[in-house]
């Protein structure tokens, strides 16, 4: 995917460092410090994210051009609370401050940001970083905000301790950068000695001689920790009142779903119609022929048909952004979670199932909030069974074509709404039975428990907010842009090959007719065969395709497509096509995304076949059901 | 109010609680229960930290004595 920043590749240095000169620069802090508002402060927009090998910790990695260094590489280390290998975390950082983890450069020096308004606990990460005998700059980060609310400490007494510098700045701010700029200037000139081991450093792993160590080091530097945002716990009494708190929790759900529906639809849609005339536009310049229908046909129309969930899925991106960045997140997890924990999960996941509603894939990348590597995945695995809007264009036609609007109760309710809202119901029940059957057998919950805390809230920041939309838009492009490319190219061949030959007599034709007797027990025909198999890139597909062979335009002869569907199909075949869509992992993006952040191919091979499989069963169960009950 | 006195979890598990401030000694305040009576929302050490009922109990805890 083209923007603004691919122009700009990282170098990683190859040649031989040499002592005493710094390439590359390591970020380090614990969560809530500040650290990624600093990476962004530091970096701007000039950031590559990758996964680490091996592992399913997000690297991200940008030039210092932020203090003018673009010389220099900083890398941001995930947030962890102390360098003993509890978690994932903790070893990524440790690996790479040791210069073991491959394809990432050993760093020459560690920023270290710790938030000042809580230094006591915070100096527990200096003890296991200062150790390293790197050449380590102590950022105070939120400075401005300690002093307003009356809280000091002798930062020179601080150094003097800790035998390095000690900057105060405010990431949120900017302010007093020019210290890391410095700071990497007079190291960058050789003979700069090392910290030396001098200092008095901590028993390493015991934790509790840390924390001796830190309270020694706070007394002595006169540490006065501020006074607590009367804010947050005023804001707290409210938002997590025993009444108002799931009030307000359920209008902020209901604002966020209001708007990504009646907002991100129409912006969707839009977008879809603008690409498609596009399309259109180009291709009459490329004439006709194989090449024209190659390109629009194939790559254009199977790029755009991810392309139009972009606006959903950034406008989503942007909530799930507000949330965290103000600190709502949390205590949406701590109303949640007595909920999520009757299903194996915990209060975490339920934001990412909730937004997996609207799209699977800003919900399976909101789940890296959720430490607990196992209960991640099992998040991870149940979210597509969520009714996403990529389903509602065949619910919408096999319900207009089959279900009579039969009032239930009163004229706003009818049958066509009781279908719709049993499909998503389905989704649930089969995401909830799902969870469960994971969290009791091959992702049983370790020993790690629940820890949730509470940050102060925040203001959160436009540009912090738009740097994370840009960044997971990019994430997405490229990661399920690529895959879609060529599984659209391939299923545009099998649907041309060989040449001049209508949709039932290529490839996928064939396979449609060669797989029939497998759908068949479901009432589905060969022409259905042929739109399971083209919906594999994206499930709302199967529409077009349905009307290629049913020789009706969908948009236009929307009716006529659901008089040959009534033709063709019985009730149950009917009903079995939504219940298999509610299950089947038909979206390659999902796939795709799920791919990246479980790390291995083994997940989503995993989840494909295990939904495959639950959709077939649940289709035939459906068409035999219907079949026998209205026969 | 009450202090906390041992952690009687996994070493693993103990150590990540005790490096988000549950140490021995330190000071430990109810805050306030999530709105399903659960998890438990607690101050220590000037963070807010929400633990489950099964995860604070294994948090022995000595109450703050008169005059102390």
């Amino acid at each position: 995917m083209s923007n603004c920043c691919s122009t700009e590749t990282l170098e990683i240095p190859i040649e031989p460092r040499t002592p005493g000169k710094i390439r590359t620069v390591a970020l380090v802090g614990p969560p809530n410090s500040g650290k990624s508002t600093l990476f962004n402060r530091l970096t701007g927009l000039r950031q590559k994210v990758a996964n680490y090998p091996g592992v399913t910790v997000e690297q991200h990695v940008g030039k210092l051009s932020g203090i003018g260094r673009s010389d220099l590489m900083l890398i941001d280390l995930p947030g962890i609370y102390s360098l003993d290998s509890y978690s994932e975390d903790a070893r990524v950082a440790v690996d790479v401050l040791h210069g073991r983890m491959p394809g990432t450069p050993e760093p020459d020096a560690v920023l270290l940001v710790l938030d000042s308004l809580h230094l006591n606990r915070q100096l527990m990460l200096a003890a296991s970083i200062l150790s390293l005998h790197l050449p380590t700059l102590i950022l105070l980060n939120m400075s401005d905000l300690m002093e307003t609310r009356g809280g000091e400490v002798d930062t020179l007494v601080l150094a003097q301790e800790l035998g390095a510098p000690v900057a105060k700045i405010s990431a949120s701010r900017g302010t007093g950068l020019d210290a890391i700029a410095h700071f990497l200037d007079r190291k960058s000139e050789p003979d700069v000695p090392r910290n030396t081991g001098r200092l008095e450093l901590p028993v390493v792993g015991n934790a509790r001689s840390y924390r001796q160590w830190a309270t020694g080091i706070s007394t002595r530097t006169k540490y006065k920790a501020p006074l607590s945002s009367e804010w947050t716990r005023k804001l707290d009494r409210l938002l997590l009142h025993r009444i108002f708190g799931p009030f307000l929790f359920l209008a902020v759900v209901i604002t966020v779903f209001q708007v990504v529906f009646s907002i991100g639809q129409p912006l969707s849609d839009g977008f879809g119609d603008l690409l498609n005339s596009a399309g259109d536009k180009i291709g009459t310049f490329l004439g006709h022929g194989w090449i024209e229908s190659l390109l629009i046909d194939g790559v254009w129309k199977g790029v755009a048909s991810v392309l139009v969930f972009l606006p959903q899925i950034l406008l989503l991106f942007l909530f799930i952004g507000i949330l965290e960045d103000s600190g709502y997140l949390a205590r949406a997890a701590l109303i949640a979670d007595r909920v999520m924990r009757s299903i194996g999960l915990n209060g975490k996941a339920f934001i990412p199932l909730l937004s997996a509603y609207a799209c699977a894939v800003p919900a399976i990348m909101a789940t890296r909030t959720i430490e607990n590597k196992r209960d991640r995945f099992a998040t991870i695995l149940v979210a597509p069974f969520m009714t996403c809007s990529a389903r509602l264009p065949i619910y919408l036609l096999m319900i207009a074509a089959f279900v009579p609007n039969k009032p239930i109760i009163g004229d706003f309710f009818g049958m066509r709404a009781a279908v719709m809202l049993s499909l998503y119901l389905l989704g649930f029940l089969a995401a909830l039975a799902t969870a469960r059957l994971l969290k009791s057998s091959i992702l049983k919950t370790s020993s790690a428990p629940f820890i949730l805390e509470l940050p102060q809230y925040r203001l959160p920041t436009l540009r912090s907010l738009s740097l994370r939309v840009f960044d997971r838009g990019k994430v997405f492009l490229k990661q399920a842009g690529t895959i879609i490319l060529s599984v659209t190219v391939v299923l545009w061949i099998l649907s041309h090959v060989p040449f001049h030959s209508s949709l039932p007599e290529s490839v996928i034709g064939r396979i449609g007719h060669w797989i029939e007797p497998v759908i068949r027990p479901l009432g589905f025909n060969w022409k259905i065969g042929i739109g399971l198999l083209s919906s594999i890139a994206a499930r709302e597909v199967i529409v077009g395709t349905l009307g290629t062979l049913y020789g009706a335009d969908p948009a236009t002869h929307s009716l006529g497509l659901q008089a040959a569907l009534r033709h063709d199909l019985t009730l149950g075949g009917a009903m079995a096509l939504v219940v298999f869509f509610a299950f089947a992992m038909q979206c390659t993006s999902t796939l795709a995304i799920v791919r990246r952040e479980t790390n291995s191919w083994k997940w989503p091979a995993l989840q494909f076949a295990y939904m495959s499989a639950l959709a077939y069963v649940a289709a035939l169960a459906t068409n035999l059901l219907i079949t026998h009950l209205f026969l | 109010m009450s202090f906390v006195d041992t952690l009687d979890l996994p070493d693993e598990v103990g150590h990540h609680l005790m490096h988000m401030g549950f140490v021995p000694d330190a000071r430990v305040v109810v805050i306030r229960r999530a709105p399903a009576g659960d998890p438990t929302v607690y101050a220590v050490d000037g963070f807010e930290i929400a633990l489950r009922r099964e995860t604070a109990q294994s948090i022995k805890v000595r109450p703050v004595e008169e005059g102390s």
